[in-house]
């Protein structure tokens, strides 16, 4: 116990605070907060959706909660659930054996929700496109209301595409 | 038998589809294994359909063809001999239409409904733009029956960040009795789609079949396209690529050790090898311009090279990590409710993986003794001495002790190679329209990576991209038998095996 509290104490606080960060971050972390105040009162909860993708994105995903990046110090945590849901992160292509199970998701999700699109095959499909096997982007099996390209797109792109859903205005 | 070119010894033959049986049933008497097993369609050039199966033999690769009619074109089932064969022969029937004969499970694999089982879009005169009416089909999994016994269908959707899959538990009280996996929801095309594709738009594909493996299968693409043009990467491209895996090696298994602390009980491990991993991350794209290396290995070299302030961060970031791996590693080892979760937790015995065929880090965690790494040793492994790491324990403590064990070799791999890299250019280009075939073989992260490449005119004609995946999955269901349900995560998380990558 003894090494495991110097190790905690050794590496103190990581998260990186807004001033030291690039602009960019520390932009979405003050606006991220007015967002979800404004909105869902105080806290964002995500589900993360694979629909298909390489795995990449989903490799992003996690680093969100990693100490430099610390989501979930801002209110912003991932739930077990559609059903506990605000907000859908959903990464692709949609293959077409993942399209009723997005589907599902989707609707099991309660109102309001809220649906961004992560990665360049989110976005367009990406490098897989559209064939007999994937429906191609997010956009073509549910209503999506950002979308963050990159391949993967990095952390601080991915808390910018949840900050650009809560501030576009009212939930669909 | 006609020798292949390349970076590894490896061989193609045909072979009648009479004698596939006994040529199997030999190579497994030898000690050799099923590798990659996938097949084509020749009928428009005149001929039928033909099997294709990558054997390891005594740390080469041999490539067998087996010429099958194109009418009923169907061999004899390979599973008996390799039990790993079977998903393999089943997503072989739903893309192609080619049936392996007496095979004990009907069942289709990748196909879940999103075409009819007489179509198979794999087959040539399909185009690429077909598709069919998705219907959703029913999947008859086994039934487990006695006194008590339920089941737990969990996913697609899981409750974490993971790729999408299903897993059925049969289960009396907590302990699982069956697990049955269905897998293939993120089956993307991905075989089809390299088909209207040349050979360099194929590198970036085949760098997104699992994303998480992204240097080691664009290598082992790259060395199938090299093979087949007849050209050899500059020097400092086959160390940079080197530099590239061993970083994809680290940065992957300090995410999966944080992960294992968490689902362990122990959030503090998350937290710090999270922290590492992001260390790692940023290391990357600052010397190579891409956090997880993607499209760094091309066809013919590296699409860029690292100047001196990158090789320097290297070397600082391998001190750093050694100092605080040696804190993390002693806290983990002395945690008793860790260890308590981690020992005979999920055991896959040294017997059941060499039976199954179980490769990779899961089989070196079970005493199989398979890296591509030590043996063949591709260039510059080969003067590198790569130290493999076995443990014959098998749970889920011999899975996270050889992750430990493997970073501190790929930190010393770094080392090694930053040493002797050679100066030079790292990118040649190869000929403008090559045909033939080639062989890839890399050893990832998570086990071999085998590209199996045919070209002509510089064109893909077929391109198979096979990930350990394939091997492993088969062998959780084993593992998890006689544990608990809530032990389940721990045990899934200490294969951490690629959805992508074997549902291609």
């Amino acid at each position: 116990m003894y090494h495991l509290l110097r190790q905690i104490a050794k590496t103190g606080i990581k998260t990186e605070a807004p001033a030291h960060a690039d602009a960019a971050l520390r932009v979405a972390e003050q606006r991220l907060r007015t967002g979800i105040l404004g909105l869902f009162g105080g806290s964002l909860a995500i589900r993360a959706v694979d629909a298909g993708s390489c795995n990449g994105c989903e490799l992003e995903i996690h680093m969100l909660n990693n100490p430099y990046y610390n989501l979930e110090g801002l209110g912003i945590r991932f739930v077990a659930s559609p059903r506990h849901a605000d907000l859908l992160l959903v990464t692709g292509p949609v293959s077409r054996n993942m399209e009723a199970a997005l589907k599902r998701t989707y609707d099991a999700t309660p109102e309001p929700k809220l649906v961004v699109a992560v990665g360049d095959c989110g976005c367009t499909g990406g490098v897989f496109g559209e064939s007999y096997a994937s429906c191609g982007r997010i956009a073509n099996v549910i209503p999506v209301d950002v979308a963050v390209p990159g391949c993967p797109p990095t952390p601080v792109a991915l808390m910018q595409g949840i900050l650009t859903a809560i501030s576009s205005g009212v939930p669909r | 038998m006609t020798a292949l070119p390349g970076a590894v010894p490896a061989w193609h033959a045909l072979a009648e589809s009479g004698r596939l049986p006994d040529l199997a049933r030999t190579i497994a008497d030898r000690g050799g294994r099923l590798a990659a097993l996938w097949g084509a369609d020749g009928r428009e050039r005149g001929a039928g359909f033909a099997l294709h199966a990558a054997f390891v033999v005594e740390a080469s690769l041999a490539w067998i063809e087996v010429a099958l009619p194109a009418e009923r074109p169907r061999y004899a089932d390979l599973s008996s001999t390799f039990p790993c064969a079977d998903r393999m022969q089943r997503a072989l029937r739903d893309l192609l239409g080619i049936e392996a004969e007496g095979a004990h499970d009907p069942r289709p694999w990748l196909r879940h409904g999103a075409w009819p089982a007489d179509a198979h879009p794999l087959r040539r005169d399909v185009p690429a733009d077909a598709t069919w009416p998705n219907q959703v089909e029913p999947y008859a999994f086994v039934p487990v029956e006695g006194d008590g016994v339920h089941e737990i269908p969990v996913g697609p959707v899981h409750a974490g960040i993971i790729e999408p899959g299903h897993f059925r538990f049969s289960i009396v009280g907590e302990k699982v009795l069956r697990l049955e996996q269905r897998l293939g929801y993120v089956h993307k095309g991905i075989d089809k789609r390299f088909e209207s594709m040349d050979v360099a738009a194929g590198a970036r594909l085949a760098g997104r079949v699992s994303g998480d493996s992204t240097v080691a299968s664009s290598w082992a693409y790259a060395m199938a396209a090299e093979s087949i043009a007849g050209v050899t990467p500059p020097t400092r491209a086959l160390w940079l690529r080197a530099l590239a895996l061993e970083r994809e090696r680290i940065a992957n298994h300090l995410g999966d050790l944080g992960y294992l602390g968490n689902d362990g009980g122990l959030a503090f491990g998350l937290a710090q090898f999270m922290r590492l991993k992001e260390d790692v991350l940023r290391v990357n794209a600052q010397a190579f311009g891409h956090r997880y290396l993607m499209d760094l290995v091309v066809p013919g070299g590296a699409a860029r090279d690292c100047d001196r302030a990158g090789i320097d961060a290297f070397l600082g970031q391998c001190t750093a990590l050694e100092r605080e791996l040696r804190v993390l590693r002693s806290i983990y080892d002395d945690h008793a409710g860790l260890q308590d979760r981690f020992l005979t937790c999920g055991i896959l015995s040294p017997d059941l993986a060499a039976k199954l065929g179980v490769i990779g880090l899961a089989g070196r965690a079970s005493g199989q003794p398979w890296d591509a790494r030590v043996a063949p040793a591709f260039e510059p492994y080969d003067r590198l001495a790569v130290a493999m790491k076995l443990a014959r324990a098998g749970d889920v403590a011999a899975r996270v002790t050889t992750r430990f064990e493997e970073i501190d070799e790929s930190i010393r791999l770094i080392r090694a190679i930053v040493e002797q890299m050679p100066g030079g250019p790292v990118r040649t280009s190869l000929p403008a329209a090559p045909g033939g075939r080639g062989l890839g073989w890399v050893e990832g992260w998570r086990g071999e990576i085998i590209v199996a490449l045919e070209c002509s005119g510089g064109r893909i004609r077929r391109c198979h991209v096979h990930d350990p995946s394939w091997q492993n999955w088969p062998a959780l269901e084993h593992a998890v038998i006689g544990n608990i349900v809530p032990d389940f995560p721990l045990i899934n998380k200490s294969f951490n095996l690629s959805y992508s990558g074997a549902d291609i």
